[in-house]
């Protein structure tokens, strides 16, 4: 019916009005700032932009670049493996939790703290921790174990999983949350009736409750996908991108060369990758997650 | 060391604070929080202080390398200091080309400041297009290698006058448990004892051939070649170190864990406020004691433009006081630097001082490093150098081909 569209527009109207800064925030702020930055990608601007193009030579220097090859493979091994793990430590506290258990809230709580701290500071305490000389390392050595070695900060093989431990350290403690707040949105009934139908704890947990927390996933997802993105404070904390260039990351990439190489052309070009390889993986899970819906 | 490079973190962020409640005064950012550099700082604020100005303090800790892009962003984002700190070279070059930065000629001009000035090349460095843009405030040099003597005797080796008797001495002092050279972790310390060796063993001309006219031929040649062989000895001397700051590293000579330290001579302040004497304590080597040379490298205050009339006023008091006189000695005498006058007195200075001084009057200079390259390539050798310190299986082969492609691709 024609028309009806008219009214359709006009629907919520007052609605529509209220949205309209945000909607023009993001259309110029962060749409217009993106096709700004892909644009000076291809010049050579250096401290300050400049529209004088090299074509596609910042790129090239950019594949060409160990920093930067160091840096994607950093955040591939960082990203996977904080991915599966915060979700699965975070789950398993989760349920542990979830077992009705005593000083539940304490334990949250302890859970939680290391939330509430920046990456900074996080970095800084895992930095400390995992020191050979005063860290980890050290208090097992007094405790009469000499040859104990670990220094995972000093050895450029294993640098980026002591990274990955204080990150894990800091954001499990929200997942968990999350995933508690989940699963007390799951109905008492759904466990009465299997218990009732004799399907053991676990296999409930994994075939019945996990799929009916789906949306807590994503969520959960998209919060962790975020914060590995921009992984940078916590590498610039805790190693400074050391040993070498060992544990670099592309956000550091970006920022060093934008403000420390002075060289904005290069930065852009890093940053550009950056939102292509998000992209990459965004645009088909939004299609299959928003555009899938609409066709049912 | 580190609990003190935290707390000036924290004193820095809350001075930042204090820079934005209180709009009277001049916030000047810098990035001098170790022990003497904070003391040296405090005779500026004080001289500024007393002419009825206040000096808000809004040191940024870290490195010059964490604080630069800090400064930078900010001139650039439109919310600029009244002050801040540099060091003079091609650092600041665009922001004064864009025009972002209070011009100092009259003033300049006013109090003679090419008169008396140590090195013409110290104001030259702040100049573009005959317009003179900041103060330079000390002169630092690299060249210098610091020597624990204690370590030495505890190896029973003789304090080395040169670097190949400190690497013939290095497995003496293994053997006492102490490491022989002390490099901190970050990529610019990294990339400094390469430079110091390259202007101390291989001289003043091969080092401006390769960042002056950036000829990448004789940076792949064999005269560079040597200068990656005593790279190669540093990287043996310097392992098991597991520090990261420059001063944590400068720690381990004063407290005698660590023989050696190349360092710039701002390491001086450091071994004055752990109360130690030069020659009896340490000592020091003016380029590695093997070929007396130092670059006048140095600090600088850069004013950016201000719409307020008064605190305009105000950035050219600020910036007289620094040039002073008395203030360039007290200050100088805290940092561990040279002053950039000819004319004050230094009696005060330590013997270290006095080599510097001896070293600058005799002419035997060289421009830094900062000035011949511009902050892009510095980057890179800063990568190339930390990879090659952290990385013990990368030869000196592969990293010179590296390096001579870097000194190519160099503008």
């Amino acid at each position: 019916m024609p028309s009806e569209r008219p009214s359709q527009l006009l629907r919520n109207l007052s609605a529509k009005l209220a949205s309209v800064p945000m909607i023009l925030t993001a259309v110029v702020v962060f749409l217009g700032g993106t096709i700004w930055t892909i644009v000076h990608s291809f010049t050579n601007s250096k401290l300050l932009p400049r529209l004088n193009f090299v074509g596609l030579d910042q790129y090239e220097r950019l594949w060409s670049n160990d920093r930067w090859l160091v840096s994607i493979e950093n955040l591939a091994i960082y990203g996977v493996l904080s991915l599966i793990f915060s979700l699965a430590i975070g789950f398993l506290l989760a349920t542990l939790l979830d077992q009705k258990i005593r000083f539940e809230d304490t334990f949250r709580t302890i859970f939680l703290y290391p939330f509430a701290l920046s990456f900074i500071v996080t970095g800084l305490v895992w930095q400390w921790l995992l020191n050979p000389d005063f860290g980890v390392q050290s208090v097992i050595r007094r405790l009469g174990f000499e040859g104990f070695v670990f220094d995972p900060l000093y050895d450029a093989d294993i640098v980026i999983y002591g990274v990955l431990i204080a990150g894990l350290w800091q954001g499990t403690g929200l997942v968990m949350c999350l995933m508690l707040a989940g699963l007390r949105g799951i109905d008492e009934d759904i466990w009465k009736a299997a218990r009732i139908d004799g399907i053991p704890t676990w296999k409930t947990y994994l075939f019945v409750v996990i799929p009916m927390m789906r949306p807590v996933f994503i969520t959960t997802l998209v919060i962790i996908a975020a914060g590995i993105v921009k992984l940078y404070d916590l590498v610039v904390a805790q190693t400074g991108g050391g040993p070498g260039i060992a544990s670099e990351v592309p956000a550091k990439y970006v920022y060093d060369m934008m403000f420390l190489a002075q060289n904005l052309g290069q930065g852009f070009a890093a940053s550009t990758m950056m939102l292509l390889s998000v992209a990459v993986i965004l645009i088909p899970w939004a299609y299959l997650e928003f555009g899938g819906r609409r066709r049912v | 060391m580190r609990i003190g490079s935290l707390t000036a973190a924290l004193a820095g962020s809350a001075a930042l604070w204090a820079g934005a409640a209180f709009a009277t005064g001049l916030e000047v950012t810098h990035w001098w929080t170790s022990g003497g550099e904070a003391a040296a700082v405090a005779e500026f604020a004080e001289a500024f202080d007393a002419t009825g100005n206040e000096w808000v303090d809004a040191a940024i800790a870290g490195s010059g390398s964490t604080a630069r892009p800090i400064m930078i962003s900010r001139i650039t984002g439109g919310d600029p200091m009244a002050a801040t700190q540099f060091n003079h070279g091609r650092q600041a070059e665009e922001l004064v080309e864009a025009g972002l930065m209070r011009d100092l000629t009259e003033l300049a001009a006013a109090e003679g400041w090419a008169d008396v000035v140590a090195a013409p090349a110290l104001l030259e460095s702040c100049t573009l297009d005959g317009r003179i843009y900041c103060v330079p405030v000390n002169i630092h040099s690299w060249q210098w290698m610091w020597l624990s003597n204690k370590a030495f005797e505890e190896a029973g080796v003789a304090v080395p006058a040169s670097w190949e008797e400190l690497v013939a001495a290095a497995p003496k002092l293994r053997e006492a448990g102490k490491i022989p050279l002390a490099v901190g972790g970050e990529p610019w310390q990294q990339s400094g004892v390469f430079n110091v060796l390259m202007n101390a063993l291989g001289g003043k001309e091969l080092t401006l051939k390769v960042y002056d006219d950036k000829d990448a031929e004789v940076a792949a040649g064999p005269e560079v070649a040597k200068i990656f062989e005593a790279l190669v000895q540093a990287r043996e001397m310097s392992q098991g170190g597991n520090v990261k700051s420059w001063n944590e590293a400068t720690n381990l000579v004063i407290t005698d864990q660590a023989g050696a330290q190349i360092m710039g001579d701002w390491a001086q302040g450091e071994f004055q406020v752990a109360g130690e004497v030069a020659g009896v304590d340490y000592t020091c080597l003016p380029g590695l004691g093997d070929n007396a040379i130092i670059s006048a490298d140095g600090d600088a205050f850069y004013f950016p433009l201000l719409d307020d009339e008064e605190k305009a006023k105000a950035q050219e008091t600020l910036a007289s006081v620094m040039f002073n006189a008395e203030t360039q000695v007290a200050f100088n005498l805290k940092k561990g630097s040279l002053p950039i006058r000819k004319d004050v007195d230094l009696d005060a200075a330590n013997d270290c001082m006095k080599k510097g001084l001896a070293i600058l009057a005799a002419g035997n200079t060289i421009k830094s490093t900062d000035s011949m390259i511009t902050p892009d390539t510095t980057t890179q050798t800063n990568e190339l150098f930390t990879q090659f310190f952290a990385d013990p299986d990368m030869t000196a082969a592969d990293a010179q081909a590296r390096f001579a492609e870097i000194i190519a691709s160099a503008d």
